[in-house]
């Protein structure tokens, strides 16, 4: 049944809802990304601060050696250096963990990226609290907030590793500062080579009838809404699940139009309520189309050490915890 | 190297008194803005504009040019004004500093005035920059191009951290066509630097981080271009010059005053330095 409510168009991974779904982590594809981007255009070169491998740039570096830069420990200089980089006409794109950039550099990334209007690629790894054991210190949740905030600024979340390499793609074509956000851990592939992605177009991966709540979800939390939304419709409450993946620019005519046949909306991100994918959605219908909403995020609270299945659990970043939120949010409808 | 003929030396010394007349008007018509810095850097600005850089003012975007990329933003008015003089745009405009329109921003913004090649403000991030674009360089033409690198840094901002990242990355890459240019005045905004926190030795920092240090006297046209000539051909580093200024240089009551750093004159302490500057142009034409 949920097969078939799954939008066809979009190619999805047949076996998302499978035990045995394929697993792959999102920065992966960023890598295999990002090698294509090098042989697409010569002008791609990357920055990297101490984390070749677990940002995945060693690929990168191997065949490119000559436009990989290592800048050492050093976020601020990684930011900077990359705009003047891109001051010469490259396309850096620089990495670390998103807790370091655009964590610690976040001034440098305004001022001489964004206010100076430079083609610079922010990829801040191992965001949210899948990071696991390394604990609080190294989950990002504010990654989000601090980027969307800032002009000219591209925010993108990748749900998968497939969608992650189309995003890097994307961001090496597109003229401006992007930042893209990837995980640690491995995560089922939802999406396949054949779906589409398009920066500031939402993918509206099933789409109802007549929903009575609408899910709006980003990054590894797709795929805890479709499961959300699997058991929903199994108990025949139907509803609709978009993948954000660009959170700025937002699909804002998606958004309005789907949330006005819904009537209410539940966000879901690995990331704080404050300021992030729930925020940004509530901007938008405050304005154009008011309705009920639930934030299912992290509360205004720091991650620690555990399993991603037990912060997932304990952060109430689960399917179980977006059913709930559906229940809440179309009980608020009906006031 | 090319040596300054004694001809060259008086008409930058005239160039920059006249440049710093600009910088008092603007300063006061503004009503805000950093004077110290501004004056105690006239002379420096002057030799690269009128004689160091290769750019041309008509063509702003001339992908050969050198690259000056001013680290401490706030010192622009000089910039301006050194820029209005040697052709980039009408002196007039001068006036136009720090008010609502103007392509003169507060401190600069790259994309509102053509010839501005990074916008700056916020301290110790322009060595990054220009380490980035030097490197950007070196990638593209190897050690064939002949387009040098030349970063503008106040001593206050080598206090930030990044400074010194940029430093160690420079060092590491043998950056030949990088060129900081240090401008030791001794003050930042609470007081003197030696105060607030040492800079010293400032030389042995930078020869830490496997840089050529060389020491002028930041007011002396033939220190500062003989410098400029001996960094440039240093093959297998980057090259720093600490120039040694006295800030508010050119008037006797802004000199060596850190009170002088972010205040503009007021109209009376600006006639009696337009003034005093109109007389030190006439000493300076009577020895034509």
């Amino acid at each position: 049944m949920i097969m078939e409510s799954l939008n066809h168009q979009l190619k999805l991974n047949p076996q998302i809802f499978e035990l045995s779904v394929k697993q792959q982590a999102i920065r992966d594809g960023f890598g295999e990304g990002l090698v294509i981007a090098g042989e697409n255009d010569n002008q791609v070169v990357t920055v990297c601060s101490d984390l070749s491998e677990s940002t995945r740039v060693d690929k990168f570096a191997e065949k490119f050696p000559n436009r990989f830069i290592q800048v050492g420990v050093a976020e601020q200089n990684l930011a900077s250096v990359a705009s003047g980089l891109a001051a010469m006409g490259k396309i850096p794109f620089i990495t670390s963990y998103a807790i370091f950039s655009p964590g610690r550099n976040w001034e440098q990334i305004r001022t001489t990226i964004c206010y100076n209007n430079q083609n610079v690629k922010i990829v801040g790894s191992h965001a949210g609290v899948s990071v696991g054991p390394d604990g609080g210190s190294h989950q990002a949740l504010e990654d989000i907030a601090i980027t969307r905030v800032i002009p000219r600024m591209t925010v993108l979340v990748p749900t998968d590793a497939e969608e992650a390499k189309k995003a890097t793609l994307a961001a090496a074509k597109i003229k401006g500062p992007v930042y893209l956000r990837l995980a640690r851990h491995k995560t089922p592939i939802i999406t396949t080579s054949e779906t589409p992605f398009v920066i500031s177009q939402a993918n509206v991966l099933i789409e109802s009838l007549n929903p009575e709540a609408l899910i709006i979800a980003c990054g590894p939390m797709v795929w805890q809404a479709l499961m959300a939304a699997k058991t929903l419709l199994a108990e025949g409450l139907s509803v609709t699940v978009v993948n954000c993946h660009s959170i700025k620019p937002i699909d804002s005519k998606t958004i309005v139009k789907l949330a006005s046949q819904a009537g209410a909306v539940v966000t879901a991100e690995e990331h704080q309520i404050i300021g992030g994918l729930g925020s940004a959605v509530a901007e938008i219908l405050a304005l154009e189309h008011p309705v009920p909403m639930e934030f299912v995020g992290v509360d205004d609270k720091f991650g620690q050490s555990g399993t991603p299945a037990e912060l997932f659990d304990h952060y109430s970043l689960t399917a179980k915890d977006i059913i709930r939120a559906v229940r809440r949010v179309i009980k608020r409808k009906n006031i | 190297m090319i040596y300054l003929t004694d001809d060259k030396v008086k008409y930058l010394e005239q160039m920059a008194n006249e440049i710093r007349q600009l910088v008092i008007n603007m300063l006061m018509t503004a009503g805000s803005g950093h004077t110290a810095g501004s004056l105690g850097m006239a002379d420096i600005m002057t030799i690269l504009f009128f004689d160091i850089l290769k750019h041309n003012p008509q063509d702003p975007a001339w992908p050969e040019r050198d690259r000056l990329i001013l680290s401490n933003g706030h010192i622009c008015p000089v910039l301006y004004a050194t820029m209005a003089k040697v052709g980039y745009f009408p002196i007039t405009e001068l006036e136009s500093l720090r008010q609502f329109g103007s392509r003169l921003q507060g401190h600069p913004q790259r994309e509102y005035l053509p010839g501005l090649e990074t916008s700056s403000g916020p301290l110790g991030s322009g060595l990054s920059q220009a380490v980035g674009m030097a490197l950007a360089d070196r990638m593209d033409s190897g050690r064939s191009s002949d387009r040098f690198f030349y970063c503008l840094l106040s001593d206050g901002e080598i206090q930030s951290g990044q400074t010194f990242e940029a430093m160690m990355l420079a060092g590491k890459e043998k950056l030949h066509n990088l060129i900081a240019i240090v401008d030791r005045n001794n003050i930042q905004i609470d007081g003197f630097t030696e105060e607030v926190m040492p800079l010293e030795p400032l030389t042995s920092k930078f020869k830490a981080f496997n840089w050529q240090t060389i020491v002028v006297n930041g007011h002396n046209f033939e220190e500062i271009n003989d410098a400029i000539w001996q960094a440039k051909s240093i093959f297998g580093q980057p090259a720093v010059i600490i120039a040694n200024t006295i800030p508010g240089k050119g008037v006797r009551d802004f000199e060596w005053k850190f009170e002088w750093h972010g205040k503009p004159p007021s109209t009376k302490e600006g006639k009696e330095a337009l003034k005093e500057l109109r007389t030190m142009w006439g000493k300076l034409k009577g020895n034509e």
